[in-house]
């Protein structure tokens, strides 16, 4: 590894993989080398469930903007969500 | 010097060897056909992984007559897609530095102990296998070479370290017991060119043998010909560099 960080989060969902659907237990969060992005370092989430296996995994590759945009959308939808008396 | 009716020939496969803690693990192994003997080299994969372009390369350095042993630092961590088994690694925090060290250690010998070995060894990374192979050189004796591309954390500030990796390896530079090429970009984030300075100011401390070349246009990983960090000219300069050196370093 190269910057070596990474954060490792608790989840509760589900993610859609190469054999489709399956129970998400965590989500690794990392600034480091992504495998396809063009960029040296990415904003990386690894949606996993570790009990099912390396290849039980959902990845995104993102820019420093793209996944600062993403985390406030999140956020706000959450927020509007929230308002709106659904959560 | 190839000319067009020199037979060649490379035998490539899978092969199981002894690495850290007496464990066995699996490798990819590639030698010119013949029965030498032949100098040998040991490649630490990259942070991506034992992946397609490690095993590209092993083939790329037989082509050029060295018995080749990639050893799979992740055989731990389990198996599936390269890049699966490479991400779980990335959130683990990567492998420990001893591991690594013992499984290449173990690399080395499978190869010298081949009956077509010249008994020289050298060892080449790039990324955290660059670090991993400048670690190895510093940390055991018996390697006669050795190849950093753009080592990331060989050079380690103190909160930088943890029990995983315990030591920057630059600081065990004076356990250096071959010559070094180091190839690095001047557009690198992780070795930056200072850090590269560093290091080098480490070898000159300590009066290694050393060679470092530093190319203008070029970032981390300007060998990786499947990336967007690609950069044609300098990867071959660099190429024709790793060649010579090892030539100098391995022959009989």
């Amino acid at each position: 590894m190269c910057t070596m960080i990474v954060e490792k989060v608790k989840i509760d969902g589900s993610g859609k993989g190469i054999n489709g659907w399956f129970k998400l237990e965590q989500a690794n969060v990392s600034y480091d080398h992504p495998f396809d992005a063009p960029f040296e370092h990415a904003l990386n989430i690894d949606f996993v469930n570790e009990s099912q296996g390396v290849g039980a995994r959902v990845a995104v590759e993102l820019s420093e903007q793209a996944a600062r945009e993403l985390a406030r959308a999140i956020l706000d939808v959450l927020d509007q969500a929230n308002t709106d008396g659904h959560i | 010097m190839y000319q067009t009716n020199m037979y060649e020939g490379l035998l490539a496969e899978t092969v199981m060897m002894t690495g850290a803690h007496g464990e066995t693990i699996n490798a990819y192994l590639a030698r010119p056909l013949g029965a030498g003997p032949y100098p040998a080299m040991v490649l630490a994969h990259h942070m991506p992984g034992w992946d397609q372009w490690y095993r590209e390369i092993t083939l790329k350095f037989a082509h050029h007559g060295y018995i080749t042993i990639s050893p799979n630092l992740y055989f731990r961590t389990g198996h599936g897609a390269p890049e699966d088994v490479a991400a779980k690694v990335r959130a683990d925090g990567g492998i420990s530095d001893q591991q690594a060290i013992e499984d290449l250690e173990g690399a080395m010998k499978h190869v010298r102990a081949l009956p077509y070995s010249n008994s020289k060894v050298g060892i080449f990374g790039t990324c955290s296998g660059g670090r991993h192979s400048y670690l190895a050189a510093c940390s055991i004796p018996g390697f006669n070479a050795v190849v950093d591309c753009w080592g990331g954390r060989v050079v380690m500030t103190p909160d930088q370290l943890s029990p995983k990796t315990p030591v920057s390896p630059h600081n065990l530079t004076s356990n250096l017991s071959c010559p070094v090429l180091g190839l690095f970009g001047n557009d690198d984030t992780s070795p930056t060119p200072e850090q590269v300075n560093q290091h080098e100011a480490e070898l000159k401390k300590h009066k290694k043998i050393y060679e470092f070349h530093r190319y203008d246009g070029a970032g981390h990983g300007f060998f990786y010909y499947d990336r967007a960090a690609y950069r044609q000219a300098q990867a071959i300069d660099g190429w024709q560099k790793v060649w010579a050196f090892l030539e100098k370093n391995l022959s009989s």
